[in-house]
């Protein structure tokens, strides 16, 4: 049958493909460099940021600056932790209390509209970092604290484990009625809400499930750091990078997102090795440039491109 | 008991009455005309049913119970959908998929990807858009807009379904079109409160009519006995 | 006075008008009568600088407007009304009204102009204060005749002007646009409502599909066996 060649197509081979590569990287602990089992965990860290990022404010075009506290959580929770559970254990905490925060900040917030949003998001991330550090001062009489130590090899192997979960659970939200109904919300949210859509439910529900992700994320990368405090814990790094990232990527496409961030990390990489003085420099240089000339980003370029060999067509994503 | 009713409902906009004091009641079965002025709270009395707007006082009952106090997708869950008056599709999806979404979230339980989309395709025939399955919404022209969003609130299989303004805009042909539609749509046993201008549609569609001016319910009746209401004939009618 | 010819427009690829030719006479209405998707909006946007056409020229009192920009084509005395009025909808009423009037010709006579436009629509002086977008859907289109009008123009193009309206407002209307262009404006129609359009017009075109299939004096349309079929439902 047509259909099921179709399908086959379009998910056996790029299933098998994944596999591939999904078998090479875990194996990669043996026979590749240091550097390189460093540097991909990096790049693992801004897939998952930058995915989790997309999961939300994708669809529903509210634009989140909390990467960064739900991050940052996770790397608290390793911290405090770390010590006394086992590692997956930690790990698996981590996601869910930063998804328990998310799910009481969404509830309170996610009404907010637009710019509003945007900008509480960042406050709070302002505000959990200033709490900690004044209860760090005031209590515990030190700042900062020390994080169990992981050989970079286990850090590598989870961040790879993680990645591939936030990616499997992206693109099956994103094909699932669910992904269509937040897509709804984002472009006619009263619309959305009278023909059965709870729109609240479904905003809080998956800004809780993105924050998992970076808070697992947040507490395996704490691991490699061995020392954080709340400067480094909750950074807005953490937040703007990953929105460029997507930016960069393209948001329409899950592909896009995690090329975005993949050459994006690794722009960053080179620009800081080769021309430490100037790299801030040609960094913005290189985001205005793709800004004027690649509105959709890297993915939308593509589509463009085949649109025109091909011949036009929807592309669905 | 009407299948939907309302009394005293009131709603404010600053210190202006949008709706005051409105007492309505649609029977089941029937097709009700809302008609009026413009600013006289049409569009506004419809959103305080559908729970887009909520009372300042006043009760608004569905099949019995009272709904004043629901939540958009709860009331739809109930079996009431309604269309908007400035359409809102959702522009950057297919048309099916719009439909498909009313399927899957509405009233149907646990519905399958295949069921959804067939039920979707099944209500764009009904409608009349089977050729426009995989058109992106925003490409369909006002008119086709429009029909799109009937089927979306068909798919949520609703027993009360509130059109707004549907025949704005559209020829006479497309008028007599949409005027079919209607009447297919009361056949399958659903209750229709529409809002209309165009009034070669609502005199011959409707069973009964009711007429808002400034907020407040100002005559209701026959077509016949509306149209030739003075009062209405003054206000809205002119002639 | 405005004058099309041969005009083809393309939206990116796909051919939206094929060879549009027709013409505005001073003092005039004229009609375009057409089903949703015809391509009346499309030749609008041509002719107010939106869109570029890809062939043909466009005059407006003898000169060539195809590629100047919207704005400029507004200074020279071409008002504008959308389908559906689209209002500024952080502004109040008076600010939309306002707005209308920022040509420098008619931002000199703006306090005589909202004179004659709340008399034309009372209801907008009502609801002077208010923010556009709490007022009702037809209000919107009132309120877009009412700030096209504050322009001054020498040419209205009205886009639908009927949409959305009660029965009571759209007699006003249609006797709205026959006082203006007693004032001398000259009037550019498009219509769903076919009878009221062609019994006030003078002369009429039927776009189907991008191409004109029918033109001339409206009497005469009004008998055609295909009008009176696809767009009258007789």
């Amino acid at each position: 049958m047509n259909w099921r060649s179709l399908a086959l197509k379009s998910f056996l081979l790029p299933g098998v493909v994944l596999l591939i590569v999904l078998i090479i990287m875990a194996a990669l602990p043996s026979f590749g460099s240091k550097y390189s089992i460093i540097f991909l965990s990096t790049i693992f860290m801004y897939i998952v940021l930058t995915t989790g990022w997309v999961m939300f404010s994708g669809p529903t075009r509210q634009i989140s600056l909390a990467t960064a506290v739900f991050f940052g959580i996770g790397i608290y929770v390793a911290a405090i932790l770390g010590m006394h559970l086992p590692l997956v254990v930690m790990v698996l905490v981590s996601g869910l209390i930063s998804s328990v925060m998310a799910l009481m900040v969404g509830g309170l917030t996610l009404r907010l509209k637009g710019v509003y949003f945007t900008i509480f998001t960042f406050g709070l991330l302002e505000l959990i970092k200033n709490l900690i550090n004044w209860y760090e001062v005031t209590f515990t009489g030190t700042r900062g604290r020390f994080v169990v130590v992981v050989n970079n090899n286990t850090i590598y192997l989870y961040m790879l484990a993680i990645t591939g979960l936030t990616l499997l659970t992206a693109f099956l939200i994103r094909r699932s009625k669910y992904g269509l109904a937040l897509q709804s919300i984002g472009e006619q949210e009263e619309a959305a809400a009278h023909i059965g859509i709870n729109v609240t439910v479904m905003k809080v529900s998956i800004f809780a499930i993105s924050a998992f992700f970076m808070g697992a994320a947040g507490a395996v990368m704490a691991t490699r750091w061995t020392y954080i405090d709340p400067f480094m814990a909750f950074n807005m790094n953490y937040s703007f990078t990953p929105v460029l990232m997507a930016i960069f990527g393209g948001v329409g496409q899950l592909g896009g997102v995690v090329i975005g961030a993949i050459i994006f990390a690794y722009l960053e990489q080179i620009l800081i090795t080769q021309y430490p003085y100037y790299y801030m420099l040609l960094f913005g240089l290189v985001m205005v440039i793709s800004m004027l000339f690649l509105p959709n980003g890297l993915a939308g370029m593509v589509q463009k491109w085949r649109a025109r060999t091909v011949g036009g067509g929807n592309v669905h994503s | 008991m009407s299948i939907l009713e309302g009394q005293g409902v009131t709603k404010y906009f600053g210190g202006l009455a949008a709706v005051s004091n409105v007492d309505f009641h649609v029977d089941q079965g029937e097709i009700v005309g809302l008609i009026g002025p413009n600013g006289a709270g049409k569009t506004t009395l419809f959103g305080l049913i559908s729970a887009a707007v909520i009372p300042n006082s006043g009760t608004i009952r569905f099949k019995g119970e009272n709904i004043t106090s629901l939540k958009p997708h709860q009331i739809c869950k109930k079996g009431l959908a309604r269309t908007f008056q400035s359409v809102k599709v959702f522009s950057d999806m297919s048309v099916l998929n719009n439909v498909t979404l009313g399927a899957h979230f509405g009233r149907l339980q646990r519905v399958s990807e295949a069921r959804a989309t067939d039920e979707a395709a099944r209500l764009l025939e009904f409608v009349g858009l089977t050729g426009k399955a995989k058109v992106q919404a925003k490409d369909l022209t006002l008119a086709n807009q429009k029909l799109l969003e009937v089927a979306r609130a068909l798919a949520t299989k609703p027993e009360v379904l509130l059109l707004d303004e549907i025949m704005a805009g559209l020829n006479s042909t497309e008028i007599t079109q949409a005027m079919e539609l209607v009447s297919k749509i009361r056949a399958q046993g659903i209750t229709i409160f529409m809002i209309e201008h165009v009034m070669k549609a609502i005199m011959s569609v409707c069973d009964r009519i009711m007429v808002l001016d400034h907020g407040k319910k100002i005559a209701e009746g026959t077509p016949q006995e509306v149209a030739t209401s003075k009062t209405v004939v003054e206000v809205y009618l002119g002639e | 006075m405005l004058e099309v010819r041969n005009v083809d427009a393309f939206y990116g690829k796909i051919q939206a008008l094929w060879d549009i030719c027709l013409l505005v006479s001073e003092s005039n209405i004229v009609a375009l009568v057409g089903s949703n998707g015809a391509g009346k909006t499309t030749l609008v946007n041509t002719i107010t600088g939106l869109l570029r056409p890809a062939a043909g020229s466009i005059s407006f009192l003898g000169q060539r407007i195809d590629s100047l920009p919207t704005h400029s084509i507004v200074e020279l005395g071409i008002s504008y009304v959308p389908q559906g009025g689209k209002v500024f909808p952080e502004m109040t009423v008076r600010e939309n009204l306002e707005m209308g009037a920022y040509p420098f010709h008619a931002w000199k006579q703006k306090d005589d102009t909202f004179q004659q436009v709340y008399e034309i629509f009372p209801r907008l002086m009502e609801r002077e204060k208010q923010l556009a977008r709490t007022l009702s859907g037809g209000e919107h289109q009132m309120l877009a005749i009412g700030r096209a009008l504050m322009s001054k123009p020498k040419l209205c193009i009205f886009d639908e002007p009927s949409y959305g309206l009660a029965p009571l407002l759209v007699k006003e209307m249609f006797e709205t646009i026959q006082n203006l262009r007693k004032q001398g404006i000259t009037i550019f129609l498009i219509e769903q409502n076919v009878r009221h359009s062609l019994e006030i017009a003078d002369r009429a075109y039927v776009l189907e599909n991008g191409r004109l299939c029918l033109e001339g004096d409206c009497a005469e349309l009004l008998q055609s066996d295909h009008v009176r079929k696809a767009y009258m439902g007789l």
